[in-house]
C-alpha cells in the first residue's frame, strides 16, 4: 500500500481540505507519519496549586513589568525588600520569580501586597486581542530583524 | 508551605548589568514555544534570547494518575514544574518574552494566564516522534492561540513533504510549516518572524 499522497488536496485544487476530514486511520502505510486525532473532551485535570489561592484575582501576569516606586522600610519583609531592590529598573514578574527563586504564585502574592502599599507600579502587557494590532506586529518584526 | 524560612533573600542577585531593561520599557508581549518532550523548546529559547535563559518554577500537588516516574509511589505528591524563558528587546519601549512551556501540557495551567494574551505560539516537532506534539496542537486550537509549526532538524529524523505533515497534523492550509534548527539563532529568529508575518496576515484577512 502506498502512502495516501495521490492528488493531495493542495492550494491548486480549488476545494480547500476540511480540517476535520483526517485521512483513513486504519492500516497506515509504512513510513507514513502517525496521524493526529482530534482531541476528545479531557478528563478533568487533577492538579492543585499548593500556594497562591489569590492568583486568580492577581493583577500580574508573567510579563507584567514591575517597577519600584519606593524604598523598603527597614522593617520590611525580606521578600518585599528584595523585590523593591530588583525592580529599581523594570523587571517582568517571570524574571522576578527566576531571580528570587520563588514560585510565580508566591511572587504574585508578594506583588499584590506591594501594589496595595503603592510601593511598586505594574506596567500591564500588551495582549492579543480579537483583532491584533498590526503596528505592534510590525514593531516586533522590525525588532527581530535587528537580531 | 513556608517559603520564607527556606532561603535567605540577602544573597539574591538580580539581572547582570547588560540584562537590565531601560526605564523606558513600557510594555511586554509574549510568545509561547510548545511541543512534546525533548523537541527543542529550551534550545530555541536559549538561542534567540538576549539574556541568559531563566527559569520560573511552580509547585503543585497532584492526586491520582501517575506523575512522571519516581513520584509514583505516593498517592498525592508535591511536584515542582519549571518553565524556561528568554527575552528580546524590540525597542526602548517594547519587550518580547519567549516561554518554553513544560513538555507535559497538563502543567500549563500552573502559570495563570500563560496562553491568554500570547501573541501566538511556535509548535516544535520532531518527525521521529510526531505524536508527542499532537496534544499541544489540540490545546492551542481549543484556546484559539494562533501558531506556526517548526520542524526541528534532528539528524536521523524522517523527512516528510510539508503537505504530508500538514495532513498528519490535521492543520489548516494557512498554518505555516517550516524547517528549523533550534540551536541556531538566525533559524529560531526566522521562525518567530514567520509567526509574526502569519499573525499579520490574520489581521489583514479579518479586516
Ligand atoms: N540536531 C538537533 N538537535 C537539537 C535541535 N534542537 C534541540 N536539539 C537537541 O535536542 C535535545 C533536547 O532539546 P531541549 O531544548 O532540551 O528540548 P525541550 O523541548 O526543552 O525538552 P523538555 O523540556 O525536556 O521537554 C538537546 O540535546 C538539544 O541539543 C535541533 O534543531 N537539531
Ligand atoms: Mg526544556
Amino acid at each position: 500500500m502506498t502512502p495516501p499522497q495521490g492528488p493531495l488536496p493542495g492550494p491548486s485544487n480549488g476545494e480547500p481540505p476540511s480540517r476535520r476530514d483526517a485521512p483513513a486511520r486504519d492500516a497506515p502505510a509504512p513510513g507514513a507519519p502517525p496521524q493526529r486525532e482530534r482531541r476528545s473532551p479531557d478528563n478533568p485535570e487533577r492538579l492543585y496549586i499548593l500556594t497562591g489561592e489569590d492568583s486568580e484575582r492577581a493583577p500580574s501576569t508573567l510579563v507584567t513589568l514591575i517597577v519600584a516606586d519606593g524604598e523598603a522600610a527597614p522593617t520590611a519583609q525580606p521578600e518585599h525588600a528584595a523585590v523593591l531592590r530588583l525592580c529599581r529598573t523594570p523587571l517582568s514578574v517571570a524574571e522576578l520569580s527566576a531571580y528570587i527563586a520563588l514560585p510565580f504564585s508566591v511572587v504574585t502574592v508578594v506583588l499584590t501586597e506591594l501594589l496595595a502599599a503603592e510601593l511598586v507600579q505594574a506596567r500591564a502587557p500588551i495582549v492579543r486581542s480579537a483583532l491584533p494590532d498590526r503596528s505592534l506586529l510590525e514593531a516586533v518584526m522590525h525588532g527581530l530583524q535587528k537580531l | 508551605m513556608d517559603y520564607r524560612s527556606s532561603k535567605s533573600t540577602d544573597t539574591i542577585t538580580g539581572p547582570r548589568s547588560e540584562d537590565v531593561l531601560p526605564h523606558t520599557a513600557a510594555a511586554a508581549v509574549k510568545v509561547v514555544i510548545v511541543g512534546g518532550f525533548g523537541v527543542g523548546k529550551t534550545t530555541m529559547v536559549g538561542s534567540v534570547s538576549e539574556i541568559r535563559p531563566l527559569t520560573t518554577e511552580e509547585t503543585m500537588t497532584e492526586a491520582g494518575i501517575g506523575v512522571d516516574d519516581n513520584y509514583g509511589s505516593e498517592s498525592k505528591t508535591a511536584t515542582t514544574v519549571a518553565m524556561d524563558f528568554g527575552r528580546i528587546s524590540i525597542s526602548e519601549e517594547l519587550v518580547l518574552y519567549l516561554f518554553g512551556t513544560p513538555g507535559q501540557e497538563r502543567f500549563w495551567f500552573l502559570w495563570n494566564g500563560l496562553f491568554e494574551g500570547a501573541l501566538g505560539a511556535v509548535v516544535l516537532i520532531d518527525t521521529r516522534r510526531l505524536e508527542v506534539s499532537f496534544d499541544v496542537i489540540g490545546r492551542l486550537e481549543e484556546r484559539g492561540v494562533p501558531f506556526v509549526v517548526a520542524v526541528n532538524d534532528f539528524p536521523d529524523a524522517p523527512q516528510h513533504p510539508v503537505e504530508t505533515l500538514r495532513k498528519a497534523l490535521d492543520l489548516d492550509l494557512a498554518v505555516p510549516i517550516m524547517a528549523c534548527d533550534a540551536r541556531r539563532r538566525e533559524s529560531s529568529r526566522d521562525v518567530l518572524m514567520t509567526l509574526m508575518r502569519y499573525l499579520h496576515s490574520l489581521t489583514v484577512a479579518r479586516v
